[in-house]
């Protein structure tokens, strides 16, 4: 494994690092699942799938579709659709605030609807379709909502962001974005610790009345040195 | 979380008779309630049998009414126009709980089933006789501003939150059920889920492995879509379970109340009707003082535990703001 300092490390490396796992093979592992090229063994532990989870019963087996990605994957019942995203398949974007179904921040799509991803056993997206927030706009371009989100100030520290903006596609999409108080209930499912709920329904009406901006749907390239 | 194993049933027949054949097991539908509970440690199934893809997701008009299959979202349910026409308390019920994320989840059958979100339930370090039949009760003397004030009993004072139950009890819905030797029964939906009694560990009538079909809800109850109202009253605006809330409906003839019914959500373990207070309205004219009589009469029997006292008077309150609406007054 690559050796690295102790010292660098944030929390998730080291526990990578105990599983004997360096980030880089983590990275190509997650994304040789997107790519359906592998049959991930274990879902609930990311990082090493010599370890049997614990108190393991036994697997199930589920062909799904995730972001346009035909997927098979043999997961421990147990795993959460959230955990499977975050923890297996490196996809971060949708964010654990409860784990209870209370604040919105795990929002996905799943079909046509929008549902908690911490709620939903991995095992129910058997032969499903699942959008997560890294599923939407396109490689050179942002979804409208997202600029809007950025032009109206709709998040502070962004946590709960990628739930909102989930939310807000199907909020719009559904037609229940006729006034603020409507805008305000169809929301309610996502809760906003920094309370930028002025914005994000400001946002949603920028996007209802097409007036956003829209130079800046363009995804500019940053060379990352 | 407890190991368990999963699979998803193919047909009813198939999930009655795994659920027979495999001890301690529950049936998964939304998954919004099991799963939470799961997590929490709080219930420990070792199988779980998935029925949220059996055929009964349909709503669809049948012979004397209105069938809402169990396995139909809860979202399906509140958009659909026969609902919406025909028993709107329905839809605005649904409408009011919970986030449009959890009730494209939720399905009717396992809204009915949900069970109490009484705190020291849902955390098993506190003793709780729902959840451990016999190791007492600490929220009698404990934190129960949610919790019950009609039909307790001394082992327990769990209330059920259900928002879509309280109108489908108002409304004299019919629970189908089919049974594990291949039968099949109905029970009213007020009389499916039970008092805590000496038994609050078990929440409603269904038998070992029988599963939930659909909800009926009857023709006759078409008589109230012109005057009802569904009132939940929250800590919050949106995404909070009613602390008191009222399934109110009149049918009214030359001024007159011809008919009525008033069914209360999350004072007591089950949607509370009470036949002698609807009795009550019968051949009156509306008014604020026959409301306010009749609120009387509902709460009459009721017990409040210390936090909770006040869900008496808001119970009386929401009652006659409930009906002053329907019946044009306010
Ligand atoms: C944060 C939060 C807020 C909420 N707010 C509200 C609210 O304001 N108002 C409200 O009314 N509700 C509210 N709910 C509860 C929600 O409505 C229920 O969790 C949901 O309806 C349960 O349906 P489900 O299909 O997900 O059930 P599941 O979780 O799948 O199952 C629940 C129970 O029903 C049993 N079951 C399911 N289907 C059947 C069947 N066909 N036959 C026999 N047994 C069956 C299961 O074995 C299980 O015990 C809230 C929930 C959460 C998490
Ligand atoms: S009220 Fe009922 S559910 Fe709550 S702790 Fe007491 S016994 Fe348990
Ligand atoms: S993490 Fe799923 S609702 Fe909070
Ligand atoms: S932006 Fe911080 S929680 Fe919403």
């Amino acid at each position: 494994m690559d050796k690295i300092e102790e010292k660098e490390l944030w929390p998730e490396e080291k526990s990578l690092m105990k599983a004997e796992i360096s980030r880089r093979k983590f990275i190509t592992s997650a994304t040789l699942a997107a790519l359906g090229l592998a049959m991930t063994p274990y879902a609930t532990l990311a990082a090493a799938p010599s370890n049997k989870p614990v108190n393991f019963a036994s697997f199930v087996e589920i062909n799904t579709t995730i972001n346009g990605q035909n997927m098979k994957m043999k997961l421990d019942p147990r795993t959460s659709l959230l955990d499977l995203l975050r923890e297996q398949l490196g996809l971060t974007g949708s964010k654990k605030g409860c784990n209870q179904g209370a604040c919105g921040a795990c929002t996905v799509h799943m079909g046509k609807d929008r549902i908690n991803s911490c709620l939903t056993l991995a095992a129910q997206i058997d032969g499903k379709e699942v959008t997560t927030i890294e599923g939407i706009g396109s490689e050179t371009e942002f979804h409208p909502i997202q600029v809007a989100f950025m032009e109206h100030d709709g998040y502070q520290c962004g946590y709960c962001t990628p739930g909102q903006i989930m939310s807000a596609i199907k909020v719009l999409e559904e037609d229940h974005a006729g006034s603020d108080a409507e805008i305000r209930e169809w929301m309610s499912g996502n809760i906003c610790r920094c309370g930028a709920y002025k914005g994000i329904v400001e946002a949603v009406k920028s996007v209802r009345d097409e007036t956003y901006d829209k130079k800046l749907i363009k995804r500019t390239q940053q060379k990352v040195s | 979380m407890n190991p368990f194993q999963y699979s998803k049933a193919k047909s009813a027949d198939a999930a009655i008779n795994g659920y027979m054949e495999h001890d301690n097991t529950a049936y998964l539908a939304g998954g919004t309630n099991l799963v939470d509970r799961i997590r929490r440690d709080v219930t420990h199934p070792d199988y779980l049998i998935d029925v949220s893809e059996l055929p009964f997701s349909k709503i669809e008009k049948i012979e004397g009414g209105l069938r809402l299959g169990a396995m139909a979202s809860n979202s399906d349910t509140a958009d659909d126009e026969n609902v919406k026409n025909d028993y709107p308390i329905v839809s605005e019920a649904i409408l009011l709980g919970a986030t449009d994320q959890l009730r494209n989840k939720a399905t009717n059958g396992g809204n009915l089933m949900q069970r109490t979100r009484c705190s020291y339930y849902m955390s098993p370090h506190f003793a709780c006789n729902k959840r451990e039949p016999g190791s007492g009760c600490d929220a009698i003397d404990g934190h129960n501003r949610i919790l019950s004030v009609l039909g307790t009993s001394e082992k327990c004072i769990a209330s059920y939150p259900s928002d879509m139950c309280t109108a489908l009890a108002a409304l004299d819905a019919v629970v189908q059920i089919q049974t594990p030797n291949g039968g099949k029964r109905s029970l009213p939906l007020v009389d499916f889920r039970r008092l805590p009694g000496d038994s609050p560990e078990i929440d409603t009538n269904l038998k070992e492995g029988e599963l939930i079909t659909s909800i009926d809800l009857p023709e006759s109850s078409k008589a109230f879509a012109k005057a009802s109202h569904y009132l939940k009253v929250r800590d919050r605006h949106s995404y909070a379970f009613a602390l008191v809330s009222v399934a109110a409906a009149l049918v009214m003839e030359n001024n007159m109340i011809k008919d009525a019914r008033m069914a209360l959500g999350s004072v007591a373990a089950k949607p509370w009707r009470d036949q002698e207070a609807e009795a009550m309205f019968i051949g009156k004219k509306p008014s604020r003082e026959l409301f306010e009589k009749i609120a009387e009469k509902t709460m009459e029997g009721a017990k409040g535990y210390g936090e909770n006292d006040f869900k008496i008077e808001l119970g009386k309150r929401a009652i006659v703001k409930a009906f002053m609406k329907v019946a044009g007054l306010s």
